[in-house]
């Protein structure tokens, strides 16, 4: 009977105990992909180890569903917590006074010194709206064995050598390039690199800006040069059949040697293929111009409209330490923002991590440097154009009719 | 009874017939037959483009396994229920009365009525998103069960009683007549003699909802925000990343989600022939 | 069709008592109210609000700048809602062979054999699968490197077109993966129509020699009117809707040639922050539909009239 008693006694306490102190700390996450999830949930599970007085409430939702659920709930029912993406895509909602001003935290956790390389992109107007977690390199994943089947020691530095080695793996058979352009972005990051590797991160800013018209003859410089690679039979056939995951088997199965893409990539390969698989960065094509590269950032960001702004202050804190962002960046295979932290062990990583070190100025992405609707209009075209090079005039006519509806005549 | 009774035809018609039965199925549920094998396979599978050929493993179990882990899939199914039921009951009911209203009575602007109720429908009613939204903040009902169900029952019963009318029209008027001519209450017309004839087509009417109620995930996105309101189907969008889909895992989440209006139907199907002795006054 | 006992007259209703005259006004009034009032709120006003958003440039959240015409000005001259348009036009003809197919599975089904509610349930089945992963095994059916189709079709020297990633080709790919669930929706109207057939009449009817197809037509169709009717109108809305399949199968692609309206006007307002414009396009649709509808219900009424 007496244990009864205080076995009550200690459920009552225990009840009164989360009761009384617990705060709750909603977050909710676009983070749906299986690394993302797992390193989510460590995170949080850190957090609440170090914090256990504060409860957090994970909604987590699929990329496109919180597009859509993050317009209403950021103006009705706030959390107090959101991932999202840094550069333009941030920018958008705290043009609409939508994220909270977190330059505090930056200033408190010394994170100007401690973040250099995401400052940028987490700014606007000199002020911080969001703290990164994980930012990430694109460049080639390539299959070193069929590389060595078709007689390729060398990784292409050069567009010449980047041309040859399309040319050989096409004499021995291999598609050079696999491609998924059905989810539109995958031709987007082509069009990045030719534009940042032939015009420079200046003229490219530029046009994500709207500032340069996309008839421009620096803009037909880049397709001409996509063009040659259209030409020699660089892409895979039919590749606005395929999401950029569908587009893999190609590779997987030895039928395709090379995949233009991002980290979250790597563990997409079979243990068999992984093992074959190796890192290049993307070639120079005019050596006058400077290394410039895509470097997309994540970040959390405080809602406005959040109740447990303090709270939130202190997740973002947490989650910018340079131990916690060893772990977070390595489960997603991703790379630390802070300088502190330690960038994991394996090729692709450490790869990434060097070129971006080199790199003399970086860019989000193009659909998240530039405006949404323009981005949407261009990246069909790269598609068609992709599929139908003969059509460049009207395609560039097309993407330059809604970029000038957007940004307005120049 | 049409087409005539297998049973009545020759030994040759009866046995074509149970062939052709086994035969047309597996032909009809070919896609489904594929969803269940990719339920069952890995993702490596997968990612070497093995969605037809026989899979290197079958991993049916951790498929599922991994579903029910890595999502509080019991309280999601738990929510789909909490939100159709109430939902289908309140439609039927409201549309019943709405159908009967605008079949059994002639006055004017019913044709107008009418147009109106199916008007709804055509709209593409993602568009309706933010209006919808704002409604059920002011009516403080978001994020909340409540405001899903009373925005499914408001949705639902313009199909509802678009299809309630056709049914309640189309039945003999003239036992209306009679009943009317007893001084039978409109009430009592409408409970004792309209609804027992019209069930089959609310019992077929039901378990179209249920499906339609079920599988939507639009409306639980827009007005539902916490994890442990939300539907199956919402829940199982999570399976699909922001780069990386578990095809594998999504069909096997879409295995469960389908069950409960599969069973539903097989459940609801004794009711169709329902009324039938009570029709058959009618021709 | 001799032996369909006609309706008594309209006229004896219209002429009893006052109080009766007065409760067959009140009745369905106070019948369709609570109907009414829930769908006024929830459905027929947002769509008002909509309808005024169309006159609007709005991200869909912050402020909103009213533009007049302009976003119905750009539609007229986007080439983009032009396909989409045309597309829901294919979408809208070749799904009416929903209903058609649909009927003859219900026909097929409608015995009463050992395992049949089983059989019927399990016909019943894609139309409660999951649109999104639909989509997903017809693309996997049509890809022309690793699909099913393609794997049949190489070994006897058949080549394999690109379905999905040919502009002129994908809209037909994907309206026959929406032609699956749509059947075994229209399957279902027509097993409870043919429930309510009346089998006295059909007696009758192969007694006067009627059998088969001519029995089908003249006899069976004439009394699944109300089934039809529905089959057609959810069909309708079905084509017009369409929408999980064009996004997982193609996003509208390649470059927009199998785009539909409601797609459209989703991507705008979602990806694009288009609120306004979208809403144009919402409008568009609905008010090319009521058009329809009107039509619609003058053929109903006519058709209804004629019978009572």
């Amino acid at each position: 009977m007496k244990l009864f008693k205080s076995a009550v006694c200690a459920v009552a306490l225990a009840a009164f105990a989360t009761s009384a102190s617990a705060r709750d700390l909603v977050m909710n996450a676009n983070t749906s992909d299986p690394a993302q999830k797992l390193a989510m949930e460590n995170l949080i599970a850190e957090f609440e180890a170090a914090y256990p007085e504060i409860d957090v409430k994970f909604n987590l939702y699929d990329h496109e569903a919180f597009k859509v659920a993050m317009r209403n709930f950021l103006v009705s029912d706030a959390p107090d917590l959101i991932t999202w993406n840094a550069g333009n895509r941030m920018k958008v909602f705290v043009d609409l006074g939508l994220f909270e001003d977190v330059s505090d935290v930056w200033e408190a956790e010394g994170l100007y010194e401690k973040m250099p390389a995401v400052v940028g992109a987490s700014s606007v107007d000199g002020k911080q709206y969001g703290v990164p977690y994980a930012y990430y390199a694109w460049g080639f994943y390539y299959r070193k064995d069929l590389f060595e089947q078709a007689g390729i020691t060398e990784t292409p530095t050069t567009w010449e050598e980047f041309k040859a080695v399309g040319e050989q793996l096409n004499a021995a058979g291999i598609t050079p390039v696999t491609i998924g352009t059905k989810n539109l972005w995958p031709a987007a990051g082509w069009f990045d690199f030719l534009n940042l590797r032939v015009n420079g991160v200046e003229f490219h800013a530029e046009l994500m800006d709207g500032k340069v018209a996309y008839t421009d003859p620096r803009v037909r410089a880049v397709f001409e040069k996509w063009g040659e690679l259209v030409e020699a039979d660089f892409y895979i056939e039919n590749h606005p059949a395929y999401s950029f995951q569908e587009a893999l088997p190609f590779m997987n199965q030895g039928n395709a040697a090379m995949y233009l893409l991002a980290p979250f990539i790597v563990s997409m390969f079979p243990e068999d293929v992984r093992a074959q698989v190796e890192w290049f960065p993307f070639p120079i094509i005019d050596s006058d111009v400077g290394i410039y590269e895509d470097a997309p950032t994540d970040s959390f960001h405080i809602p406005v409209n959040a109740k447990n702004k303090e709270d939130a202050r202190l997740f973002l804190a947490f989650a910018a330490q340079a131990d916690v962002q060893t772990r977070t960046a390595a489960t997603l295979d991703m790379l630390p923002p802070n300088v502190n932290a330690s960038v994991k062990d394996d090729r692709f990583a450490q790869g990434g991590f060097a070129q971006l070190s080199k790199a003399d100025g970086i860019m989000q992405f193009f659909d998240r440097d530039t405006d949404p609707a323009l981005a949407k209009v261009a990246m069909q075209g790269f598609q068609e154009f992709l599929q139908n090079p003969d059509r460049l005039d009207r395609i560039l006519e097309q993407i330059e009719a809604e970029r000038a509806r957007i940004y307005g005549a120049l | 009874m049409f087409p005539r009774p297998i049973q009545e035809t020759t030994r040759a018609r009866q046995v074509m017939y149970k062939v052709a039965l086994p035969v047309s199925l597996v032909v009809w549920l070919l896609p489904m037959i594929a969803i269940i094998a990719t339920a069952g396979r890995s993702l490596s599978d997968l990612n070497y483009g093995n969605y037809w050929g026989i899979p290197t493993e079958w991993v049916f179990f951790e498929n599922f396994a991994a579903v029910f882990g890595s999502s509080s899939i019991g309280v999601y199914l738990l929510n789909s229920f909490i939100i159709t039921i109430p939902s289908i009951i309140g439609a039927l009911f409201l549309s019943t009365l709405a159908g009967a209203g605008l079949a059994l009575y002639r006055f004017r602007g019913r044709f107008f009525l009418l147009a109106l109720f199916i008007a709804g429908n055509f709209v593409p009613f993602q568009i309706l998103m933010i209006p919808v939204r704002q409604l059920t903040l002011d009516l403080g009902v978001y994020d909340s069960y409540l405001g899903v169900i009373l925005f499914q029952i408001a949705f639902q019963t313009g199909f509802c009683t678009f299809f309630m009318r056709n049914f309640i029209a189309e039945l003999p008027f003239e036992l209306v007549e009679a009943a009317r001519a007893e001084g039978v209450s409109e009430w009592k017309i409408l409970i004792h003699i309209i609804v027992p004839l019209v069930r089959p087509a609310l019992a077929a009417l039901a378990v179209l909802q249920f499906t339609f109620i079920w599988n939507d995930f639009f409306w639980p996105l827009i007005l539902i925000q916490s994890d442990e309101l939300r539907p199956i189907t919402l829940g199982l969008t999570t399976l699909k990343g922001q780069f990386i889909s578990s095809f594998n895992l999504l069909a096997a989440g879409s295995l469960i989600a389908a069950l409960p209006p599969v069973m539903m139907f097989f459940a609801m199907q004794k009711h169709f022939i329902a009324g039938l002795t009570l029709g058959a006054s009618k021709g | 069709m001799a032996d369909l006992p006609m309706m008594p007259a309209q006229r004896t209703r219209m002429t009893t008592s006052f109080f009766r005259k007065h409760k067959l006004l009140l009745m369905p009034l106070a019948f369709i109210a609570p109907a009414f009032a829930m769908f006024s709120l929830f459905v027929i006003y947002p769509i008002i609000q909509s309808i005024g958003l169309s006159f609007t440039q709005w991200q869909g959240i912050g402020p909103k700048t009213w533009v007049g015409l302009n976003n119905y000005r750009m539609l007229f001259n986007d080439a983009v809602f032009w396909t989409s348009l045309m597309n829901n036009v294919y979408w809208l003809v070749l799904f009416l062979l929903a209903p058609v197919f649909g009927l003859f599975v219900a026909l097929f089904l409608n015995q009463t054999v050992f395992g049949i509610r089983l059989v019927k349930s399990l016909f019943f089945f894609p139309f409660v699968v999951s649109q999104i992963v639909v989509g997903i095994i017809f693309a996997w059916f049509y890809d022309p490197a690793f699909g099913l189709l393609a794997t049949v079709l190489e070994p006897i020297g058949l080549d394999m077109p690109p379905i999905l990633s040919d502009e002129t080709l994908a809209t037909f790919g994907i309206i026959l993966a929406g032609l699956w669930p749509q059947t075994a929706y229209c399957m279902i109207l027509y097993l409870t129509g043919l429930n309510s057939v009346n089998p006295e009449v059909i007696e009758a009817a192969r007694l006067d020699g009627a059998k088969g197809w001519q029995l089908l037509v003249k006899i069976v169709l004439p009394q699944l009117r109300a089934a039809t009717f529905i089959a057609l109108v959810v069909t309708i809305i079905g084509a017009l809707r369409s929408f999980d399949l064009v996004a997982v199968m193609t996003e509208g692609g390649p470059y927009n040639s199998s785009n539909v309206l409601a797609y459209y006007m989703y991507d705008n307002a979602i990806f694009r922050y288009r609120m306004g414009y979208a809403s144009s396009i919402a409008t568009v649709l609905f008010l090319i539909m009521n058009v329809y509808i009107v039509w619609f219900l003058m053929r109903l009424w006519n058709n209804e009239k004629g019978t009572r």
